[in-house]
């Protein structure tokens, strides 16, 4: 029996300390991720604003909200596995990984918790910030702020198995970033960044019904902000929860079939 | 004329280099189309639900999205890959080799690298722009082009000159490749008319980051928004740009110690 806890506890310390190495670069790249949604959130405000105060539903209030929740929201969900995976095959470093008795993506799970607990403390802040310069309006109610946050939860498992079942593509094409390229703009558009969902046409709401990326962020924001009421909530998870046994499996059987054609390039 | 010859003999290389990749070149021409795509489909779903965006019409908004696809095209094929370079050679200490060459160090080091399949952007983006001045109606007047082109020319100064300064930081923080994820992420607000947002990011964008001089002032240049003063200030902003950051490269140089290597 493998001992989970000291190996999660002894991960943990070691991508606390080097996160904190590099404090300048968290705030940089935060600062980066906080741009985005302030670029849609005004574009969007002004739309509504030329329309009388309001576009497809949504208020310039509520679009502030979306557009908060959304960075929150991608906050807690992004992930840079794709650029770090591919990396490691590159130079070989994934090498030394593959000596120890753990599977390589447990480091990668303590990293991106680490970070997103260190960057927290900024990310919470910079958007009370941003909420009082925007001022959001949302109709929504305590059991669905609640709600969001296992919706989250899932989101991010989801979106971090994605990316991790795209990142092994290296495995076989070694440079991935236009592949990763190609990955964010189907996500950018089905996730409900450019937009939410809600302001698309149907027969474009209706692809993206049967694409995982409304579940692995717009879903949990539009829980947050009231426009998927509570008992509405668990077919949501339900096919987050699909979408996640789905890509257990696609990881995993990418990984066995992957690791062995690994022949640690650059090393 | 030697920064063109060494130009000539990097671009070569890079080709050579990324010939290796064909295959990259399909997914970037595929993701290039998708992402011009998206661009459009947001402009779609904007002009769905207004008229102009504060006062700025369908086609005018068009050109901004070309010239944001000119521009950053030429960034990623030209610039970022040779700061993205230099940011690696100062952290490994594998610059030594760059400056015992017998050339001038901030030449070689904004020539010697590229990737040449981001071209794909950059002739979408001017597809875009005679697009969007084919559809505006009025036919394009002289002064019109002659601004556009001059404005142009000048944000491609502009924004080399920024992204030297970013990347010689380098030199007394070492890790600083997310100081281009910032780049990337405000530039990303180009995308849009910077008249649309509210004064301090309006400024932010104007003067801390030079998105406003990079596109906003080129688009708007063809339909004729770009004054003789816009313009004069636009080149001046260039010069003055280029000018600090080759001041500001050769001071970070002196901290250069080739730590690692």
């Amino acid at each position: 029996m493998i001992d989970w806890i000291s190996i999660y506890r002894a991960q943990f310390a070691v991508t606390f300390g080097a996160q904190l190495q590099y404090r300048a670069s968290l705030a940089i790249w935060l600062l980066g991720l906080v741009l985005a949604p302030v670029i849609s959130l005004v574009v969007w405000t002004t739309v509504a604003a030329s329309g009388g105060g309001q576009a497809g539903g949504f208020s310039q209030g509520e679009f502030a909200a979306y557009f908060l929740a959304l960075l929150v929201a991608n906050h807690l969900t992004f992930t840079w596995v794709a650029w770090d995976f591919e990396f490691r095959v590159r130079n070989g470093s994934l090498s030394g990984q593959l000596l120890r008795p753990v599977d390589p993506i447990h480091a990668n799970i303590a990293d991106n918790v680490t970070y997103k607990v260190i960057t927290l403390l900024a990310v919470v802040p910079a958007t009370a910030v941003l909420a009082w310069a925007f001022e959001p309006a949302a109709d929504t109610s305590w059991l669905n702020l609640v709600l969001f946050l296992p919706v989250v939860a899932l989101a991010a498992t989801l979106r971090f198995l994605v990316e991790y079942s795209l990142a092994m593509a290296a495995f076989w094409t070694t440079r991935v970033f236009a592949i990763n390229d190609l990955y964010y703009v189907p996500l950018f558009f089905f996730s409900g960044q450019l937009v939410p969902l809600a302001l698309l046409p149907d027969w474009v709401r209706a692809v993206g019904n049967l694409l995982p990326f409304r579940w692995m962020l717009s879903f949990p924001v539009e829980v947050a902000i009231g426009r998927v009421a509570p008992s509405e909530v668990p077919i949501g998870v339900a096919c987050q929860l699909a979408w996640i046994g789905a890509f257990l499996v696609v990881r995993s059987m990418a990984w066995r079939h992957g690791v062995r054609r690994y022949s640690a390039v650059g090393a | 004329m030697t920064i063109v010859r060494l130009l000539a003999v990097y671009l070569r290389v890079g080709i050579l280099t990324e010939l290796q990749y064909r295959a990259n070149f399909y997914v970037q021409a595929f993701r290039s189309v998708l992402s011009l795509a998206t661009g459009l489909a947001g402009l779609a779903v904007v002009f769905s639900h207004a008229t102009t965006l504060a006062g700025w019409r369908p086609h005018e908004l068009l050109a901004v999205l070309g010239v944001y696809l000119v521009i950053s095209g030429v960034v990623r094929f030209a610039i970022q890959p040779a700061m993205e370079r230099l940011m690696e050679d100062v952290r490994e200490g594998t610059l030594d080799y760059v400056l015992t060459k017998p050339e001038d160090s901030l030449v070689l080091v904004s020539v010697r690298a590229n990737a040449i399949w981001r071209l794909v952007d950059v002739v979408l983006g001017v597809a875009v722009v005679g697009y969007a001045v084919a559809t505006s109606g009025g036919s394009l007047g002289a002064y019109e082009f002659a601004a556009f082109v001059v404005s142009l020319g000048a944000a491609v100064a502009t924004i080399y000159g920024f992204l030297v300064i970013l990347t010689t930081l380098s030199f007394w923080f070492t890790r600083v490749e997310n100081i281009l994820v910032i780049f990337q992420s405000m530039y990303e607000a180009g995308k849009w008319p910077v008249d649309i947002y509210p004064a301090w990011l309006r400024a932010t964008l104007t003067f801390l980051v030079p998105v406003a001089f990079a596109v906003t002032v080129p688009a708007g240049a063809l339909s004729g928004r770009a004054t003789p003063l816009t313009l004069a200030a636009t080149v001046a902003i260039a010069v003055v740009m280029v000018v600090a950051a080759r001041r500001f490269w050769l001071v970070g140089l002196r901290r250069y110690s080739g730590a690692s290597a």
